[in-house]
């Protein structure tokens, strides 16, 4: 904030200069790295809390740390429909959570695993195979009428190879949501 | 030592004493411990009575309140005490018994999930694995109830740990790594308050619950006069600052005075003081205070534009962030005279629309005159409790209060049967008080069975029923909004209140004429022990003026 009238003089300051902070929307994508403590009911509040403040979470994955009673959830969260503040500030009341990143995308590596089966026969094998190096996947299981294929990536990455098998008939696929770690020497 | 008796000995550490609470079969250990545990126990009717009078206890004297129940009915009897007391932000902890572990999740007999069923309805809560984590769970429970915004807190444990041996050693380290409020408020922040309060020309402060929680009334007050500020208080905070006062403009909002809701629709800078810009409040919001910057002084960072966009936030307790803000107010060359204009125009407003009632002329009592009459009869100093609805609202409106911690009233989440046994846990907190509840014909049915705890126990309060034979607000609104199509909002005479309050070993009066309504009052307030009048008013008299929902303040009507 800067207007006239700043701190530790007598002048006083106008409010037309004002600026109001808060609500808004960034309309993109957040992913939100949350420290919680590791005790029960903790992924249930933090649900809660979504489901009641109307908060839509997109992905949500939970794993534990190189700490045992602290466990990470990596949360991603759309911007234009939420105050990204507004979603922090309610979930640093919980006090199972002990930190929140709102991870920058330019100074964050976020990948996400995902798994397609996909019913290939004959020659419709090989032109996959190649697909799935293209994206550097890797075939996990051959069957006589089907294949399952394993890719890492960013959301986008992902999203492109699905568009990609859909022609041939994609019986499933699965998605862990994304985690994410903050670039550089410092911690996330 | 048996877990219960260290739960005795952790109560008393932190000060308890008295609970209200039930007995049950999952929490019969812990009644066990009460035979000699040296803790006063209140014996409710019903755990929702409880939960109330332990809200009332913490309202009124800005202690934690402690409220028991067992397993299953006992705990979601509970529930509607916990979200009362979150929307409030009132300091109770709540300590269920639960079925034994080996039969958690099995449906047994008054299993309930009570940590699901009120999770999102608390501040936190315990649910305990091990005997041992007793102790500093409830320490933990107290720590987050009483601190940073206060709040519900519910510890549940299973009746096999409850009866459990444990090595107990006190606890006097509470720490939680995730919950650390911020109560001092950040300097740079509050110095540029000041300067944009030094420089408004139609300033109003916006005072909320959360002056009276944090104590903070004595910096309000010397804030506002510093400069002639005009003051405005939410429901939750009346008392806060003493109504007589010539900066009081009255209550704001849905049922406020004109000169306070035009005041904010005026103003060009709205200084909030913990309060958090409710609907009751802002009416339409995006009519709301459309010419004015904010400035939000919270404990709970969340609260700051989660309605309304602040320009100034302050995250800190309101008695801290007040303090620093009259110094640094002072450090200001102020000119006062800036206000002068501003206060023409509320003067304006003030005398031409004062709140206002038609007298009777048929020697029926008129609800607004009862609530006067009450406020004569107890010189304006009574801790004064209501349900919800029309009562509640002209005793907000008529009862001048002159002191924080006098009115005490469930605002959040209007919970109707609250003001009974929450005048039975303020008497309890304040014995030296004169304590009234002021309920409506119907709201008083929903925890009536309350009058019993205060007959056996002899807690003196007195119970003002202003009996209209209406659910009154519904049937306004019915009027009002529905075309006059009454539907199920007439109470008819019944029950009888005289015959009901004798029964349950109180002293009960009928007061049907406007005549000698006072002296009458101050009688029945002066007989000893708990008293229930049924004071008849007008039937179809409604509360006025009105800000229709969801229009905006400047639309008010009658």
């Amino acid at each position: 904030m800067s207007v006239v009238g700043e701190p530790g003089t007598k002048e006083l300051l106008s409010l037309e200069e004002l600026e109001a902070a808060g609500g808004l929307r960034t309309g993109r994508k957040h992913i939100l790295s949350i420290l919680v403590e590791d005790k029960p009911g903790v992924l249930t509040r933090i649900a809660g809390l979504f489901a009641r403040r109307g908060f839509n979470i997109h992905t949500l994955t939970v794993g534990p740390t190189d700490d045992l009673s602290i466990s990470r959830i990596t949360l991603t969260v759309d911007g234009a429909l939420h105050p990204i503040d507004q979603v922090t500030k309610q979930l640093h009341k919980l006090i199972n959570v002990l930190k929140i990143r709102d991870l920058e995308p330019d100074d964050t590596v976020a990948r996400e695993l995902a798994l397609f089966k996909v019913a290939v026969e004959g020659t419709q094998r090989a032109e996959v195979m190649q697909i799935c190096e293209i994206f550097r996947g890797k075939v996990v299981d051959v069957g006589r009428r089907s294949i399952i294929l394993e890719v890492t990536g960013t959301t986008d990455k992902v999203a492109a190879f699905e568009a990609m098998l859909r022609p041939f008939g994609l019986i499933e696929m699965m998605r862990t949501g994304e985690i994410a770690i903050s670039r550089g020497r410092g911690e996330t | 030592m048996r877990a219960v008796d260290a739960v005795m000995e952790c109560l008393k550490a932190e000060g308890v004493d008295v609970v209200f609470g039930l007995p049950g079969g999952a929490n019969l250990p812990t009644y066990d411990a009460f035979v000699d545990g040296g803790i006063r126990h209140i014996l409710v009717r019903h755990e929702a009575g409880g939960g109330h009078a332990a809200e009332g206890y913490a309202k009124a004297t800005g202690r934690v309140g402690v409220s028991l129940g067992t397993s299953g009915p006992g705990a979601t009897n509970l529930v509607t005490p916990i979200v009362d007391a979150m929307m409030d932000s009132v300091p109770v902890v709540f300590i269920t018994g639960q079925v034994r572990t080996e039969l958690l999740g099995t449906d047994g007999f008054q299993e309930a999930d009570t940590m699901g069923i009120t999770m999102p309805a608390v501040k936190h809560s315990w649910m305990i694995q091990h005997p041992d984590e007793i102790p500093r769970s409830l320490h933990e429970a107290f720590h987050v109830a009483r601190t940073g915004r206060p709040g519900p807190v519910v510890v549940d444990i299973p009746q096999d740990l409850s009866r459990a041996d444990i090595d107990y050693q006190p606890v006097t380290d509470v720490k939680l790594p995730g919950y650390q409020p911020t109560t001092e408020g950040n300097t740079k922040q509050i110095r540029q308050a000041a300067k944009a309060l030094a420089s408004a020309r139609r300033p109003v402060l916006y005072v909320g619950g959360g002056v009276v929680n944090a104590g903070a009334s004595e910096e309000l007050r010397e804030l506002a006069t510093l400069d002639r500020f005009p003051v405005t208080c939410t429901l939750m905070a009346l008392g806060a600052f003493p109504a007589p006062h010539p900066q009081w403009l009255g209550m704001l909002g849905m049922h406020g005075t004109r000169a306070a809701n035009y005041a904010m629709d005026e103003a060009d800078l709205i200084c909030s003081v913990a309060a958090r810009f409710d609907d009751r409040i802002t009416g339409k919001l995006s009519e709301f205070a459309p010419r004015a910057k904010f400035i939000h002084i919270d404990v709970d960072p969340a609260e700051i534009s989660k309605n309304v966009p602040v320009h100034i936030p302050v995250v800190g307790d309101a008695k801290n962030v007040l303090a620093k803000l009259v110094a640094e107010y002072r450090a200001l060359e102020i000119d006062s005279s800036r206000l002068d204009t501003w206060w023409e125009r509320i003067e304006g407003w003030r005398t031409k629309h004062p709140l206002r009632y038609d007298e009777a002329t048929n020697g029926e009592i008129k609800p607004q005159y009862l609530v006067q009459a009450l406020y004569e009869a107890t010189d304006g100093d009574a801790i004064i409790t209501t349900d919800v609805g029309q009562h509640q609202m002209w005793a907000a409106q008529y009862y001048h209060f002159n002191h924080p911690r006098r009115w005490i009233n469930s605002g959040g989440l209007g919970t109707m049967g609250f003001g009974l046994p929450a005048a039975m846990g303020a008497k309890i907190g304040c014995p030296d008080a004169t304590v009234v509840c002021l309920a409506g014909d119907g709201s008083v049915q929903m925890n009536m069975q309350e009058l019993a705890t205060c007959a056996q126990e002899g807690i003196d309060i007195k119970v003002v029923i202003m009996n209209n034979g209406y659910l009154g607000m519904v049937r306004q609104w019915q009027e009002l909004f529905w075309d006059r199509r009454y539907s199920q909002v007439d109470m008819g005479d019944f029950p009888d209140f005289v015959k009901l309050a004798e029964a349950y070993g109180a002293t009960g009066l009928r007061l049907t004429r406007s005549a000698g309504l006072g002296e009458a009052l101050r009688e029945a307030i002066a007989t000893p022990g708990p008293v229930m009048v049924d004071v008849r008013v007008g039937r179809e008299e409604n509360v006025y003026p009105m800000i229709s929902p969801g229009q905006a303040a400047r639309d008010m009507v009658g």
